[in-house]
């Protein structure tokens, strides 16, 4: 069940993985990218941490809007920009609905949006897509998520800062999938699709 | 209506060093930039490049960036902005360089975009 207290605990251990895995995930990003996802995912989480903390028993809306706004202004890659939008627009579709395959599916849109990646641009959409879906059936899973991730690695860069080694990018892991990766499993340990 | 330029980088510097550029050839247009990240790291923020765009006298905003993420910080920081800005997918320095030099000489903003459209790279 989603809600404002159990969106709190999904960032929360989003937080808490991101900033366990903060340098492996640069590390990814250092033969692709520019080394630089683990450190600003963790600044941003870190803001996003302590702003949700300074909240009094608030609403899922008013929790991503929260969450947006810090990433938006604290991660400085790519990433603030595009978990910020995900975020934003969970945030406006939560006025209407709870359904976290609803939500998941705005935040991909808003994903798309910004970012112009498509599937099998070897970017964070490549993982949303699929799990979004597992999502709505009910069968995300570990196994899903690990499946999503994995597949990015024999992939060409079409997006973001790894495009610019074209086939050079095959055979390396995509931070950002990773780190969405990340995300998905949050939601499995938040207990909130129970 | 007065044409604004708005130049953002992942480095101030570059940011910065752009304007000066720039200035040589449009020292009558309104130049701002936003580069760096807030704590003065590579990177780009919506807050400085909002900033930037308010700080600027023009009335309508051109603006030019360098990589893709300052692209989705500035389309974040045009969705809450109080004037028109637009964003054009050039090469960062020679777009922005022709579009001060026409707009110092008073070219309306749908001539600079015919010079601008050979430019496109990204």
């Amino acid at each position: 069940m989603l809600n404002g207290a159990t969106a709190t605990k999904w960032l929360d251990l989003f937080a808490a993985t991101i900033e366990e895995k903060k340098d492996y995930l640069s590390e990814l990003d250092t033969p692709i990218g520019d080394a630089d996802h683990g450190g600003n995912m963790a600044r941003g989480l870190t803001a996003v941490k302590e702003a949700l903390a300074k909240l009094a028993d608030p609403d899922l809306t008013t929790v991503f809007k929260t969450t947006a706004m810090a990433l938006i202004s604290k991660v400085g890659g790519a990433s603030g920009p595009l978990y910020g939008t995900a975020f934003l627009e969970m945030a406006k579709k939560s006025k209407d609905t709870d359904d976290l395959g609803e939500l998941l599916t705005a935040a991909l849109a808003g994903i798309e949006k910004r970012g112009g990646a498509k599937v099998g641009d070897k970017t964070m959409v490549d993982v949303w897509t699929p799990l979004v879906q597992a999502v709505k059936d009910g069968k995300l899973d570990q196994a899903a998520i690990d499946d999503a991730v994995n597949a990015t690695a024999p992939l060409v860069a079409h997006k973001g800062r790894a495009s610019y080694l074209g086939e050079r990018s095959a055979g390396h892991l995509d931070p950002g999938s990773m780190s969405s990766g990340y995300l998905f499993s949050a939601l499995l340990n938040a207990g909130v699709l129970a | 209506m007065s044409l604004g330029i708005l130049v953002v980088s992942h480095v101030e510097g570059i940011a910065a060093g752009v304007v000066t550029l720039l200035k040589q050839v449009a020292g009558d247009v309104s130049i701002t930039y936003a580069g760096g990240t807030d704590d003065g790291d590579v990177g780009t923020s919506m807050d400085k490049i909002s900033q930037a765009i308010a700080a600027n006298d023009g009335d309508e905003l051109l603006a030019f960036y360098d990589l893709g993420s300052a692209k989705m910080n500035l389309e974040m920081a045009i969705e809450f902005a109080d004037k028109p800005v637009h964003l054009y997918d050039v090469a960062l320095v020679e777009g922005a360089y022709t579009a001060a030099s026409l707009a110092a000489a008073d070219v309306s903003r749908g001539d600079i975009e015919a010079q601008l459209a050979p430019l496109k790279i990204k």
